[in-house]
């Protein structure tokens, strides 16, 4: 076992909510797990508001001639994706959870740079308040790909309050993914080594790659824009004498591998749960870390696959397509150790179990239709139609969502020092589970049949399958608004929790009292057994043995 | 086919060739699928927790498995690679034979289409079975993409540049024409319809539309009300390059390069001369018409200067020619 000391009864001890109440304890925190409520809540209103534009487009979608004026619609989806990527999805698990877990689960007391954590809150909310100031001063319509020339020169809606929200928020994106780089090569615990990091630490530090390396290019993507919409600076308006293309590379170049971003720290997450409730090491540990940093590496040679019909080079597709097929090899290989990690286990099925099933099969078919897309002359015909758009949903809300929402539950009673109504959460799992695939599965049959994406009217003989999304979509709803309402009230009013309610294994849960104090451990743990060590070995055992 | 298909109109040589790809992709990722949810249902209800002390012995992993669920599925999507990329070079590959050429601009909202022989309409296309159609694309403003479902095939149209596609149509019918790509308020709307017509109900629908110029004299219009005759004498070098053999032929440039004079070069030559100048010849000779010619002058002009390359056949023998010679490509 590793070891803390033993501590006299813990219930008087303050944790990290009870230390201390002032709003100034919260706002000037540097306490990682205080940040990360600021980003739980911020997050979860951000989802909300861009849950609320995906309801306006589901309604609209109800008729082919639409509920609402076209430039109405075309603002919903904008927003709806902007909010999404940039405020929602790419700060989800890393910001709150991530945030929560890599310093406890390394054995550190705090981030390496605690106030950098902070300033990266704000940062995130100063973003977050110019996309708030474009969509109350009347939106945007660009899409969330801000594609130019249009955004540059043609739309004459707030494209450039937006893009300084994204601009903004992106610095926050690259300190979080700084600060987790440096605490894992530096804080980790005696004992600790690469090899019994948990796999969440893993997909943590190859996300913190992306988001260090990759979010710059997004950055002086856009400051490039707002010099040509702004300045009339001729770089991606032909008229101007740019090339419109050049936007694409750069704008791919990081949102590519910002989808890893999204869905790596999930991977994580399901590689924790599925090893607890199957009282089981997980099968492959080695291989499923380190496809971590395959993906994250190939992730970056990958963008001109969103090119395939945009007048790019035969030849530069052909390499693009060829290596978007490689990346599927490490997100397979996830797949294969978590099904194999249940193999001969005790499979129990608990709440953040169920997320983790649907997790497993969601990503399977949404990176299954992946290989439909990196194959290019099925591309040619679904790409930037509603095929896109249900594989995208597959991962980024089937996969990552449903990790994300696996994840609260799991850690819920670590953060809050309560448990949730298990009856209660199983059941909204499953609403959530049907609303999803009734919402975005025909929308996969859409798209093969020619229905394009960003349409606020449509052919009639699309309705039928737009009808049931939008019926899917009610259901998805309401499997979201479920736990909101049982994850609040049981923070006030759920019954205590104790220490490792999941019998887990791993540091954090060896922190005391729960919820943890404010520096995680008393004494600096040391980690004297192998990752997952459900089985109690005495030390690693080499695969294949 | 029935209101519950999976499959739009097949009217192209190509359609058949991408559903029968899609057909492999769709068992392939059923099947994975499948095997997948078979093993998480099957681990998860055999290996159920059945007493809360259960301690069950840990699996590290192994090698072979690893290697063998690394190494068969990259096998497979090699399949899936080599397969894709053939079909996508061949359906973005216009054939040498003689094509049909069409001229497409793309404008917030609407498809001006062209058709050499003088023929314009607005929001409709209309193309004979049995021969191949190459599509040039231009736009006036935005990114658009032209889209026809029933072709299975779709290109971006991209401000600034011509991007070129083929289609042979197989079946007669009308199909939708999508807009793809955003192109702001009324995207939507930027729809219409491709008539697909047999080879002698095409002849008849081309003559009835016949009487104004084709697009060759259009464009020789152009080049003389914008008084490039006045240079390019087309028999004799003036101050400006004869224009007569110079489509599809290499040009000298006085910086040493050569390059083949295509629609691309015409293009820029025409917008931007000052950016390749002929070997011989002097900067700062002729205007820019940067915002001058719209982009449908500009594909006349670009005929016109086509034409003074090959003489134009008559339109019958071509299809005549056509029909000879359809074996696929």
């Amino acid at each position: 076992m590793s070891t803390t000391l033993s501590h006299p009864p813990t219930e008087e001890r303050p944790n990290y909510l009870n230390v201390d109440y002032g709003w100034k304890s919260w706002l000037l925190t540097t306490d990682h797990k205080r940040i990360a409520l600021l980003y739980l809540f911020s997050i979860t209103a951000f989802f909300f508001v861009g849950g609320a534009f995906a309801v306006g487009m589901r309604l609209n979608l109800l008729t082919p001639k639409g509920l609402f004026a076209h430039d109405t619609y075309n603002k919903l989806f904008t927003m709806h994706g902007i909010i999404m990527v940039f405020f929602f999805l790419v700060p989800s698990i890393p910001a709150t959870l991530g945030n929560f877990l890599v310093p406890p689960m390394v054995g550190a007391r705090d981030l390496a740079f605690p106030r950098i954590n902070l300033l990266s809150w704000y940062i995130y909310i100063v973003g977050g308040i110019f996309a708030i100031t474009a969509i109350v001063r009347g939106g945007v319509d660009t899409g969330w790909t801000f594609y130019a020339p249009f955004s540059s020169t043609y739309s004459n809606t707030h494209v450039i309050l937006a893009a300084i929200g994204v601009f903004v928020s992106g610095f926050s994106s690259i300190l979080t993914g700084l600060n987790f780089i440096v605490t894992v090569h530096k804080m980790r615990a005696p004992g600790m080594t690469w090899s019994r990091l948990p796999l969440f630490v893993w997909a943590h530090y190859a996300t913190s790659l992306i988001q260090v390396l990759g979010t710059p290019v997004i950055a002086i993507t856009i400051v490039l824009l707002g010099m040509e919409r702004v300045l009339h600076a001729g770089i991606f308006d032909p008229a101007l004498g740019g090339d419109p293309i050049l936007f694409q590379h750069l704008f791919w170049f990081y949102s590519h591998p910002a989808v890893y971003i999204m869905i790596l720290p999930g991977m994580g997450v399901i590689s924790e749960i599925v090893a607890c409730f199957s009282r089981k090491s997980i099968f492959g540990y080695g291989f499923v870390a380190f496809s971590s940093v395959a993906i994250a590496v190939l992730g970056f040679l990958v963008w001109g696959h969103h090119l395939f019909v945009a007048g790019q080079s035969m030849y530069a597709s052909m390499v693009f397509s060829f290596i978007s097929f490689l990346v599927a090899v490490p997100s397979a290989i996830k797949v294969f150790n978590w099904t194999a990690t249940m193999y001969r286990g005790s499979v129990s099925y608990d709440t953040p179990m169920l997320y983790a099933f649907g997790f497993i099969g969601l990503f399977t078919i949404g990176g299954l239709t992946g290989l439909f897309l990196a194959t290019m002359a099925v591309d040619v015909h679904v790409t930037d139609t509603y095929f896109v758009i249900a594989h995208f949903h597959y991962v980024m809300v089937g996969g990552m969502v449903m990790a994300y929402l696996g994840g609260i539950h799991f850690w819920f009673p670590k953060i809050t020092g309560r448990l949730y109504p298990e009856g209660w959460a199983k059941f909204a799992a499953l609403v959530v589970f049907v609303g999803f695939n009734l919402t975005f599965f025909p929308q996969f049959v859409l798209g093969y049949l020619g229905m394009p994406r960003r349409y606020a009217a449509y052919a009639d003989e699309f309705q039928i399958l737009n009808v049931m999304s939008t019926a899917g979509a009610s259901i998805l709803g309401v499997g979201y608004l479920i736990p909101m309402i049982y994850l609040a009230w049981a923070w006030r009013y759920g019954p205590k929790s104790p220490q490792n309610p999941w019998g887990a294994k791993g540091l954090e849960w060896e922190q005391s009292p729960t919820p943890p104090p404010t520096f995680n451990f008393d004494v600096p743990p040391v980690m004297n057994e192998p990752a997952y060590n459900y089985s109690g070995e005495e030390k690693e055992v080499e695969i294949g043995r | 086919m029935g209101a519950l298909s999976i499959f739009p109109p097949r009217a192209s040589t190509t359609a058949g060739e991408v559903d029968a790809l899609y057909g492999f992709l769709l068992v392939v990722g059923i099947g994975m699928t499948a095997l997948i949810f078979f093993f998480v249902f099957f681990f998860a209800i055999k290996y159920r927790r059945r007493s809360p002390d259960e301690r069950p012995k840990a699996i590290h992993g192994s090698i072979p498995l690893e290697i063998t669920w690394s190494v068969i599925p990259f096998l497979v999507m090699l399949v899936m690679f080599a397969w894709g990329t053939k079909l996508y070079f061949q359906n973005y590959t216009p054939p040498r034979r003689d094509t049909l050429d069409i001229y497409v601009t793309g404008k917030q909202w609407m498809w001006k289409i062209q058709y050499p022989d003088g023929q314009r309409e607005i929001n409709e296309l209309h193309v004979p079975t049995g021969r191949p159609v190459k599509v040039t694309l231009a736009s006036e403003d935005v990114l658009h993409s032209f889209f026809l479902p029933a072709f299975r095939l779709k290109h971006d149209v991209v401000p600034g540049s011509y991007q070129t596609f083929w289609f042979e149509a197989t079946k007669p019918g009308r199909y939708h024409i999508f807009c793809a790509e955003y192109c702001g308020t009324n995207h939507s709307q930027m729809i219409g319809w491709v008539t697909v017509m047999d080879p002698v109900s095409y002849e008849t629908w081309l003559s009835a539309g016949a009487g104004g110029s084709s697009m060759a004299e259009l464009g020789q219009k152009l080049f003389e009300q914008y008084g490039c005759v006045s240079c390019h004498v087309l028999d004799q070098q003036g101050r400006c390059p004869s224009l007569r053999n110079v489509f599809g032929n290499p040009v000298k440039l006085e910086d040493g390069r050569t390059v083949i004079a295509d629609e691309a070069y015409i293009r820029e030559s025409i917008l931007n001369p000052n950016a390749k100048i002929v070997s011989g010849y002097k900067r700062d000779v002729m205007p820019v018409f940067q915002g001058q010619i719209n982009e449908e002058g500009l594909l006349q002009l670009i005929v016109y200067i086509k034409s003074l390359s090959n003489p134009p056949k008559p339109a019958a023998a071509k299809t005549a020619a056509a029909a000879g010679k359809r074996s696929p490509q």
